[in-house]
Protein backbone atom coordinates (compact mmCIF):
# COMPACT_ATOMS: atom_id res chain seq x y z
CA UNK A 1 0.00 0.00 0.00
CA UNK A 2 1.52 3.51 -1.26
CA UNK A 3 0.03 6.57 -1.54
CA UNK A 4 -2.46 7.53 0.91
CA UNK A 5 -1.98 9.50 3.46
CA UNK A 6 -0.14 8.39 6.51
CA UNK A 7 -3.07 8.27 9.41
CA UNK A 8 -1.04 6.57 12.19
CA UNK A 9 2.72 6.75 12.00
CA UNK A 10 2.96 3.99 14.60
CA UNK A 11 1.40 1.12 12.56
CA UNK A 12 1.25 2.95 9.01
CA UNK A 13 4.73 5.22 8.27
CA UNK A 14 5.67 5.66 4.82
CA UNK A 15 9.37 6.83 4.34
CA UNK A 16 8.12 8.66 1.01
CA UNK A 17 5.72 10.88 2.69
CA UNK A 18 6.39 14.04 1.17
CA UNK A 19 6.37 15.86 4.59
CA UNK A 20 8.07 12.92 5.83
CA UNK A 21 11.50 13.45 3.01
CA UNK A 22 12.03 16.96 3.97
CA UNK A 23 11.93 17.08 7.99
CA UNK A 24 11.43 13.77 9.58
CA UNK A 25 12.54 15.08 13.08
CA UNK A 26 8.66 15.27 14.30
CA UNK A 27 7.63 11.74 13.38
CA UNK A 28 10.66 10.19 14.92
CA UNK A 29 10.27 12.64 18.18
CA UNK A 30 6.66 11.33 18.46
CA UNK A 31 7.57 7.56 17.58
CA UNK A 32 10.25 7.93 20.33
CA UNK A 33 8.09 9.26 23.17
CA UNK A 34 5.28 6.74 22.46
CA UNK A 35 6.27 3.78 20.17
CA UNK A 36 10.23 3.47 19.99
CA UNK A 37 9.83 0.91 17.23
CA UNK A 38 7.27 1.46 14.58
CA UNK A 39 5.69 -1.09 11.75
CA UNK A 40 4.52 -0.48 8.45
CA UNK A 41 2.68 -2.49 5.51
CA UNK A 42 3.65 -0.09 2.90
CA UNK A 43 6.81 -1.04 0.96
CA UNK A 44 6.77 -4.50 1.53
CA UNK A 45 6.69 -4.21 5.39
CA UNK A 46 9.06 -3.18 7.61
CA UNK A 47 9.87 -2.11 10.99
CA UNK A 48 11.44 1.41 12.33
CA UNK A 49 13.57 1.86 15.51
CA UNK A 50 13.80 5.50 16.52
CA UNK A 51 16.07 5.40 19.49
CA UNK A 52 19.70 5.00 19.42
CA UNK A 53 19.84 2.38 22.21
CA UNK A 54 17.59 -0.07 19.35
CA UNK A 55 19.57 0.75 16.21
CA UNK A 56 22.81 0.34 17.76
CA UNK A 57 22.03 -3.21 19.94
CA UNK A 58 20.25 -4.08 16.11
CA UNK A 59 23.37 -3.21 14.19
CA UNK A 60 25.61 -5.39 16.41
CA UNK A 61 23.52 -8.53 16.56
CA UNK A 62 24.42 -10.11 13.59
CA UNK A 63 22.76 -13.39 14.44
CA UNK A 64 19.37 -12.40 14.45
CA UNK A 65 19.68 -9.57 11.97
CA UNK A 66 21.31 -10.42 8.81
CA UNK A 67 22.42 -8.15 6.24
CA UNK A 68 20.76 -10.15 2.69
CA UNK A 69 19.20 -7.36 1.89
CA UNK A 70 19.92 -4.09 2.85
CA UNK A 71 17.47 -2.03 0.84
CA UNK A 72 14.66 0.03 2.56
CA UNK A 73 12.38 -1.20 -0.44
CA UNK A 74 12.82 -4.99 -1.26
CA UNK A 75 14.60 -5.46 -4.48
CA UNK A 76 12.08 -7.29 -7.05
CA UNK A 77 11.62 -11.15 -6.70
CA UNK A 78 12.97 -11.89 -10.09
CA UNK A 79 16.17 -9.63 -9.37
CA UNK A 80 18.54 -10.57 -12.55
CA UNK A 81 20.86 -8.55 -14.03
CA UNK A 82 22.54 -8.67 -17.23
CA UNK A 83 23.56 -12.25 -18.63
CA UNK A 84 21.25 -13.57 -16.46
CA UNK A 85 23.34 -12.87 -13.24
CA UNK A 86 21.84 -12.07 -9.79
CA UNK A 87 24.47 -9.30 -8.89
CA UNK A 88 25.59 -9.23 -5.03
CA UNK A 89 26.71 -6.04 -3.85
CA UNK A 90 29.90 -7.93 -1.29
CA UNK A 91 30.33 -6.88 1.99
CA UNK A 92 27.36 -4.72 2.45
CA UNK A 93 24.64 -7.73 1.87
CA UNK A 94 27.16 -10.58 2.97
CA UNK A 95 27.31 -11.80 6.65
CA UNK A 96 30.23 -13.26 8.38
CA UNK A 97 32.16 -15.92 7.33
CA UNK A 98 31.88 -14.42 3.59
CA UNK A 99 31.41 -10.73 4.72
CA UNK A 100 34.69 -10.87 7.03
CA UNK A 101 37.24 -11.60 3.76
CA UNK A 102 34.64 -9.91 1.52
CA UNK A 103 35.26 -6.41 3.73
CA UNK A 104 38.69 -7.01 4.38
CA UNK A 105 39.66 -6.85 0.59
CA UNK A 106 38.13 -3.53 0.19
CA UNK A 107 39.16 -1.64 3.29
CA UNK A 108 42.60 -1.04 1.87
CA UNK A 109 41.05 0.97 -0.92
CA UNK A 110 39.81 3.38 1.89
CA UNK A 111 42.66 3.73 4.33
CA UNK A 112 43.77 6.96 5.39
CA UNK A 113 46.82 6.40 3.18
CA UNK A 114 44.54 5.90 0.52
CA UNK A 115 42.42 8.40 0.73
CA UNK A 116 45.21 10.85 1.99
CA UNK A 117 46.51 10.70 -1.84
CA UNK A 118 43.18 11.92 -3.11
CA UNK A 119 42.94 14.59 -1.02
CA UNK A 120 44.53 17.24 -3.17
CA UNK A 121 42.82 16.12 -6.23
CA UNK A 122 39.52 16.72 -4.67
CA UNK A 123 40.66 19.84 -3.14
CA UNK A 124 41.06 21.01 -7.30
CA UNK A 125 38.24 19.39 -8.07
CA UNK A 126 36.24 21.60 -5.55
CA UNK A 127 37.73 24.87 -7.14
CA UNK A 128 37.43 23.96 -10.60
CA UNK A 129 33.44 23.69 -9.76
CA UNK A 130 33.48 26.91 -8.01
CA UNK A 131 35.64 28.93 -10.83
CA UNK A 132 32.66 27.58 -12.81
CA UNK A 133 29.83 29.52 -10.69
CA UNK A 134 31.76 32.07 -8.45
CA UNK A 135 31.65 35.28 -11.02
CA UNK A 136 27.67 34.58 -11.20
CA UNK A 137 26.86 35.51 -8.14
CA UNK A 138 24.64 32.04 -7.68
CA UNK A 139 24.41 28.75 -7.91
CA UNK A 140 22.83 25.15 -6.87
CA UNK A 141 24.98 24.45 -4.38
CA UNK A 142 23.38 20.58 -4.08
CA UNK A 143 23.66 20.06 -8.06
CA UNK A 144 26.48 22.35 -9.51
CA UNK A 145 28.75 21.65 -6.22
CA UNK A 146 27.84 18.52 -3.79
CA UNK A 147 26.61 16.23 -6.62
CA UNK A 148 29.48 16.99 -8.63
CA UNK A 149 32.21 15.95 -6.31
CA UNK A 150 31.60 11.87 -4.93
CA UNK A 151 31.38 10.69 -8.76
CA UNK A 152 34.87 12.35 -10.09
CA UNK A 153 36.48 10.82 -6.60
CA UNK A 154 35.14 7.47 -6.60
CA UNK A 155 36.22 7.26 -10.04
CA UNK A 156 39.59 7.12 -9.03
CA UNK A 157 39.10 4.26 -7.32
CA UNK A 158 38.00 2.21 -10.03
CA UNK A 159 40.11 3.68 -12.20
CA UNK A 160 37.25 4.90 -14.63
CA UNK A 161 37.38 8.40 -16.65
CA UNK A 162 36.25 10.82 -14.24
CA UNK A 163 34.22 12.84 -17.49
CA UNK A 164 31.66 9.32 -17.10
CA UNK A 165 30.37 11.03 -13.74
CA UNK A 166 27.25 12.40 -14.82
CA UNK A 167 26.37 9.21 -16.14
CA UNK A 168 27.61 7.12 -12.85
CA UNK A 169 25.79 9.50 -11.24
CA UNK A 170 22.26 9.02 -13.05
CA UNK A 171 22.60 5.20 -12.75
CA UNK A 172 23.15 5.41 -8.92
CA UNK A 173 20.38 7.97 -8.87
CA UNK A 174 18.26 4.78 -10.46
CA UNK A 175 19.19 1.82 -8.04
CA UNK A 176 18.96 3.97 -4.73
CA UNK A 177 16.42 6.88 -5.21
CA UNK A 178 14.23 5.01 -7.63
CA UNK A 179 14.41 2.15 -6.25
CA UNK A 180 10.63 2.36 -6.15
CA UNK A 181 10.08 2.21 -9.40
CA UNK A 182 11.11 -1.09 -10.88
CA UNK A 183 11.43 -0.39 -14.63
CA UNK A 184 14.37 2.50 -13.84
CA UNK A 185 16.06 0.92 -11.06
CA UNK A 186 16.43 -2.28 -13.04
CA UNK A 187 17.59 -0.27 -15.65
CA UNK A 188 20.18 1.57 -13.65
CA UNK A 189 21.44 -1.94 -12.49
CA UNK A 190 22.06 -3.74 -15.64
CA UNK A 191 23.94 -0.05 -16.92
CA UNK A 192 26.27 -0.54 -14.05
CA UNK A 193 26.76 -3.87 -14.35
CA UNK A 194 27.82 -4.09 -18.04
CA UNK A 195 29.59 -1.39 -17.64
CA UNK A 196 31.57 -2.97 -15.00
CA UNK A 197 31.86 -5.89 -16.94
CA UNK A 198 33.63 -4.53 -19.90
CA UNK A 199 35.99 -3.11 -17.36
CA UNK A 200 36.97 -6.31 -15.91
CA UNK A 201 37.26 -8.02 -19.39
CA UNK A 202 40.12 -4.74 -20.12
CA UNK A 203 41.65 -5.37 -16.80
CA UNK A 204 41.97 -9.26 -16.66
CA UNK A 205 44.69 -9.01 -19.36
CA UNK A 206 45.83 -5.69 -18.57
CA UNK A 207 45.69 -5.07 -14.90
CA UNK A 208 46.30 -1.34 -13.70
CA UNK A 209 46.44 0.54 -9.78
CA UNK A 210 42.51 0.16 -9.46
CA UNK A 211 40.03 -1.46 -7.50
CA UNK A 212 38.71 -3.78 -10.15
CA UNK A 213 42.21 -5.13 -11.33
CA UNK A 214 44.00 -5.56 -7.56
CA UNK A 215 40.45 -7.68 -6.80
CA UNK A 216 40.60 -9.95 -10.05
CA UNK A 217 43.93 -11.10 -9.43
CA UNK A 218 43.55 -11.55 -5.54
CA UNK A 219 43.39 -14.96 -4.25
CA UNK A 220 41.62 -15.74 -1.18
CA UNK A 221 42.59 -19.24 0.28
CA UNK A 222 44.93 -19.93 -2.47
CA UNK A 223 41.42 -19.19 -4.60
CA UNK A 224 40.82 -16.52 -7.41
CA UNK A 225 37.99 -14.17 -6.27
CA UNK A 226 34.89 -15.06 -8.20
CA UNK A 227 34.09 -12.26 -11.12
CA UNK A 228 30.36 -12.13 -9.69
CA UNK A 229 31.90 -11.00 -6.64
CA UNK A 230 34.24 -8.64 -8.19
CA UNK A 231 31.83 -7.12 -10.05
CA UNK A 232 29.02 -6.65 -6.77
CA UNK A 233 32.36 -5.17 -4.89
CA UNK A 234 32.74 -2.54 -7.79
CA UNK A 235 29.28 -2.10 -8.33
CA UNK A 236 29.24 -1.08 -4.42
CA UNK A 237 31.58 1.10 -4.60
CA UNK A 238 30.34 2.69 -7.44
CA UNK A 239 27.03 2.73 -5.88
CA UNK A 240 27.47 3.69 -2.30
CA UNK A 241 30.03 6.36 -2.94
CA UNK A 242 27.96 8.89 -4.68
CA UNK A 243 24.31 9.52 -3.68
CA UNK A 244 25.67 9.31 -0.11
CA UNK A 245 28.62 11.43 0.18
CA UNK A 246 26.79 13.82 -2.22
CA UNK A 247 23.95 14.00 0.44
CA UNK A 248 26.15 14.71 3.20
CA UNK A 249 28.15 17.50 1.19
CA UNK A 250 24.56 19.08 0.36
CA UNK A 251 22.80 19.18 3.46
CA UNK A 252 26.16 20.80 4.70
CA UNK A 253 25.46 23.18 2.65
CA UNK A 254 21.92 23.52 3.65
CA UNK A 255 22.81 23.75 6.62
CA UNK A 256 25.73 26.81 6.39
CA UNK A 257 23.47 28.64 4.05
CA UNK A 258 20.42 28.57 6.29
CA UNK A 259 22.67 29.18 9.76
CA UNK A 260 24.28 32.31 9.73
CA UNK A 261 26.16 32.17 12.67
CA UNK A 262 27.35 28.91 12.61
CA UNK A 263 28.53 29.65 8.88
CA UNK A 264 30.49 32.70 10.29
CA UNK A 265 31.93 30.66 13.29
CA UNK A 266 33.65 27.86 10.86
CA UNK A 267 34.72 30.53 9.00
CA UNK A 268 36.37 32.45 12.07
CA UNK A 269 37.36 28.72 13.82
CA UNK A 270 38.93 26.90 11.00
CA UNK A 271 40.33 24.86 13.95
CA UNK A 272 36.71 23.82 14.93
CA UNK A 273 36.16 21.53 11.28
CA UNK A 274 36.89 18.61 12.77
CA UNK A 275 34.18 18.37 15.39
CA UNK A 276 31.99 20.31 13.09
CA UNK A 277 31.93 17.53 10.40
CA UNK A 278 31.32 15.15 13.04
CA UNK A 279 28.27 17.47 13.72
CA UNK A 280 27.09 17.77 10.46
CA UNK A 281 27.55 14.13 9.80
CA UNK A 282 25.17 13.21 12.83
CA UNK A 283 22.53 16.20 11.97
CA UNK A 284 21.72 15.31 8.60
CA UNK A 285 22.84 11.47 8.34
CA UNK A 286 21.84 10.65 4.65
CA UNK A 287 21.96 6.95 5.31
CA UNK A 288 19.00 4.32 6.46
CA UNK A 289 19.97 0.56 5.63
CA UNK A 290 17.74 -2.51 6.28
CA UNK A 291 18.52 -5.15 7.54
CA UNK A 292 15.99 -9.38 7.78
CA UNK A 293 15.19 -10.59 11.12
CA UNK A 294 16.80 -14.18 10.96
CA UNK A 295 14.69 -16.07 13.77
CA UNK A 296 11.60 -14.38 16.06
CA UNK A 297 13.10 -12.53 18.62
CA UNK A 298 11.25 -9.93 20.36
CA UNK A 299 13.39 -5.93 20.72
CA UNK A 300 12.03 -3.41 23.03
CA UNK A 301 8.26 -5.11 23.39
CA UNK A 302 7.97 -6.04 19.26
CA UNK A 303 7.38 -9.52 17.98
CA UNK A 304 9.84 -9.46 14.72
CA UNK A 305 9.15 -12.92 13.24
CA UNK A 306 12.08 -14.25 10.76
CA UNK A 307 12.20 -12.79 7.31
CA UNK A 308 10.42 -9.11 8.39
CA UNK A 309 12.52 -6.01 7.18
CA UNK A 310 13.90 -3.39 9.85
CA UNK A 311 15.25 -0.07 8.71
CA UNK A 312 18.26 1.00 10.32
CA UNK A 313 17.24 4.23 10.91
CA UNK A 314 20.64 5.95 11.91
CA UNK A 315 19.37 9.21 11.38
CA UNK A 316 16.74 9.24 13.65
CA UNK A 317 19.23 7.51 16.58
CA UNK A 318 21.29 10.29 16.07
CA UNK A 319 18.62 12.89 17.12
CA UNK A 320 17.99 11.08 19.83
CA UNK A 321 17.89 13.30 23.36
CA UNK A 322 18.94 10.12 25.67
CA UNK A 323 22.38 9.90 23.87
CA UNK A 324 23.26 13.38 22.72
CA UNK A 325 22.36 16.90 24.46
CA UNK A 326 19.53 18.72 22.73
CA UNK A 327 20.22 16.72 19.66
CA UNK A 328 17.69 18.63 17.55
CA UNK A 329 20.72 21.62 17.86
CA UNK A 330 23.84 21.93 15.74
CA UNK A 331 26.85 22.19 17.90
CA UNK A 332 29.54 22.60 16.05
CA UNK A 333 32.17 21.98 18.78
CA UNK A 334 30.00 19.21 20.46
CA UNK A 335 32.05 16.90 22.61
CA UNK A 336 30.08 13.82 23.23
CA UNK A 337 29.47 12.22 19.75
CA UNK A 338 28.93 8.67 19.18
CA UNK A 339 26.93 9.37 16.11
CA UNK A 340 26.04 6.48 13.89
CA UNK A 341 26.13 8.27 10.73
CA UNK A 342 28.24 5.61 9.00
CA UNK A 343 26.35 2.84 10.85
CA UNK A 344 28.22 0.87 13.70
CA UNK A 345 29.34 -2.98 13.84
CA UNK A 346 30.97 -4.92 11.68
CA UNK A 347 29.30 -2.95 8.62
CA UNK A 348 30.41 0.02 9.65
CA UNK A 349 30.58 2.25 6.11
CA UNK A 350 33.75 0.75 4.35
CA UNK A 351 33.85 4.47 2.59
CA UNK A 352 33.86 6.90 5.57
CA UNK A 353 37.09 7.47 5.91
CA UNK A 354 36.88 9.21 1.87
CA UNK A 355 33.09 9.96 2.73
CA UNK A 356 35.14 12.57 5.47
CA UNK A 357 37.70 13.62 3.87
CA UNK A 358 35.22 14.80 0.79
CA UNK A 359 33.10 16.32 3.35
CA UNK A 360 35.61 18.55 4.52
CA UNK A 361 37.44 19.71 1.62
CA UNK A 362 33.86 20.49 0.09
CA UNK A 363 33.26 22.68 2.97
CA UNK A 364 36.69 24.33 3.46
CA UNK A 365 37.21 25.32 -0.05
CA UNK A 366 33.62 26.12 -0.32
CA UNK A 367 34.30 28.73 2.60
CA UNK A 368 37.59 29.66 1.94
CA UNK A 369 36.10 30.88 -1.18
CA UNK A 370 32.19 31.93 -0.66
CA UNK A 371 32.51 32.89 3.35
CA UNK A 372 29.19 34.67 2.66
CA UNK A 373 26.23 33.14 1.24
CA UNK A 374 22.15 32.10 1.85
CA UNK A 375 19.07 30.75 -0.19
CA UNK A 376 18.07 32.61 -2.46
CA UNK A 377 14.78 34.39 -2.30
CA UNK A 378 11.86 32.05 -2.54
CA UNK A 379 14.29 29.34 -3.53
CA UNK A 380 13.08 25.83 -3.76
CA UNK A 381 14.78 23.60 -1.80
CA UNK A 382 13.87 19.78 -2.46
CA UNK A 383 15.03 16.51 -1.07
CA UNK A 384 15.07 12.96 -1.98
CA UNK A 385 14.20 10.58 0.82
CA UNK A 386 14.19 6.57 0.97
CA UNK A 387 17.41 4.91 1.61
CA UNK A 388 19.55 8.28 1.17
CA UNK A 389 18.36 11.57 1.94
CA UNK A 390 20.26 14.85 1.11
CA UNK A 391 19.02 17.76 -0.99
CA UNK A 392 18.46 17.70 -4.69
CA UNK A 393 18.24 21.12 -5.54
CA UNK A 394 19.61 23.92 -3.46
CA UNK A 395 19.77 27.00 -5.13
CA UNK A 396 21.98 30.28 -2.89
CA UNK A 397 23.13 33.30 -3.77
CA UNK A 398 26.37 34.99 -2.82
CA UNK A 399 26.25 38.54 -3.83
CA UNK B 1 47.15 9.95 32.33
CA UNK B 2 46.45 6.63 29.16
CA UNK B 3 44.31 5.25 26.26
CA UNK B 4 43.88 2.16 25.33
CA UNK B 5 41.99 0.70 22.47
CA UNK B 6 39.77 -2.53 22.84
CA UNK B 7 40.95 -4.47 19.26
CA UNK B 8 37.84 -7.39 19.85
CA UNK B 9 35.73 -3.52 19.86
CA UNK B 10 37.46 -1.47 16.84
CA UNK B 11 35.74 -1.63 14.05
CA UNK B 12 37.91 1.16 12.61
CA UNK B 13 35.04 3.87 12.43
CA UNK B 14 38.76 6.24 12.39
CA UNK B 15 37.06 8.67 14.24
CA UNK B 16 39.60 8.66 17.25
CA UNK B 17 42.27 9.31 14.57
CA UNK B 18 40.40 12.22 12.86
CA UNK B 19 40.04 13.86 16.31
CA UNK B 20 43.57 12.98 17.73
CA UNK B 21 46.05 11.76 15.39
CA UNK B 22 48.83 12.38 17.87
CA UNK B 23 47.22 9.73 20.10
CA UNK B 24 46.17 7.06 18.22
CA UNK B 25 47.37 4.95 14.79
CA UNK B 26 45.71 3.18 12.00
CA UNK B 27 46.15 0.15 9.96
CA UNK B 28 45.41 -0.71 6.04
CA UNK B 29 42.13 -2.14 7.19
CA UNK B 30 41.23 1.08 9.72
CA UNK B 31 41.82 -0.79 12.76
CA UNK B 32 42.98 1.48 15.41
CA UNK B 33 45.59 1.38 18.26
CA UNK B 34 47.31 3.78 20.52
CA UNK B 35 50.63 5.41 20.16
CA UNK B 36 53.06 4.15 21.66
CA UNK B 37 52.21 2.99 24.80
CA UNK B 38 49.03 4.83 25.13
CA UNK B 39 50.68 7.71 28.02
CA UNK B 40 48.97 10.95 27.22
CA UNK B 41 50.77 14.52 27.47
CA UNK B 42 48.67 16.40 29.34
CA UNK B 43 48.43 19.23 26.79
CA UNK B 44 46.56 16.71 25.03
CA UNK B 45 44.39 15.31 28.04
CA UNK B 46 40.73 17.07 26.59
CA UNK B 47 41.68 15.63 22.74
CA UNK B 48 42.15 11.97 24.41
CA UNK B 49 38.80 12.66 26.27
CA UNK B 50 37.24 13.82 23.34
CA UNK B 51 38.53 10.77 21.07
CA UNK B 52 36.51 8.45 23.46
CA UNK B 53 33.91 10.34 23.56
CA UNK B 54 33.14 9.90 19.98
CA UNK B 55 33.68 6.51 19.61
CA UNK B 56 30.62 4.69 18.66
CA UNK B 57 31.99 1.33 19.77
CA UNK B 58 33.18 2.26 22.94
CA UNK B 59 36.55 0.92 22.21
CA UNK B 60 38.39 3.38 23.95
CA UNK B 61 39.12 3.98 27.58
CA UNK B 62 41.37 5.89 28.95
CA UNK B 63 42.71 5.69 32.28
CA UNK B 64 43.22 9.26 34.13
CA UNK B 65 45.95 8.16 36.95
Amino acid sequence: MTGAPVSDWTTDYDIFDPDYVVDPTPVWDDLRSTCPIAHTDRWGGSWLPTTYADVSAIAHDVEHFSSREITVVPPPEDDIGPGGLAIPVPPIDCDPPVHTWARRVLLPWFSHRRVDEYEPITRDLCNRLIDGFIESGHADAAADYAQQIPARVIALTLGVPGDMADTFTGWVRDVLEFAHDEQRRNAGRDAIALYLMEKMEERRDEPGDDLISVLLHTEVEGEPIPDIHVLGTAALTLIAGVDTTWSGIGSAMWHLATHDDDRRRLVAEPELMPTAIEELLRAYSPVTMARIVTDDITVDGCPMKAGDRVLMNFPAANRDPAAFDLPDEVHLDRAVNRHLAFGVGIHRCAGSNLARMELTVAVQEWLRRIPEFRLADGALVTWAGGQVRGPRTLPVVFP
Amino acid sequence: MKVTVDPDKCQGHNRCYALAPELFDVDDYGYASAKGDGTVPPELADKARLAAANCPELAITIDET
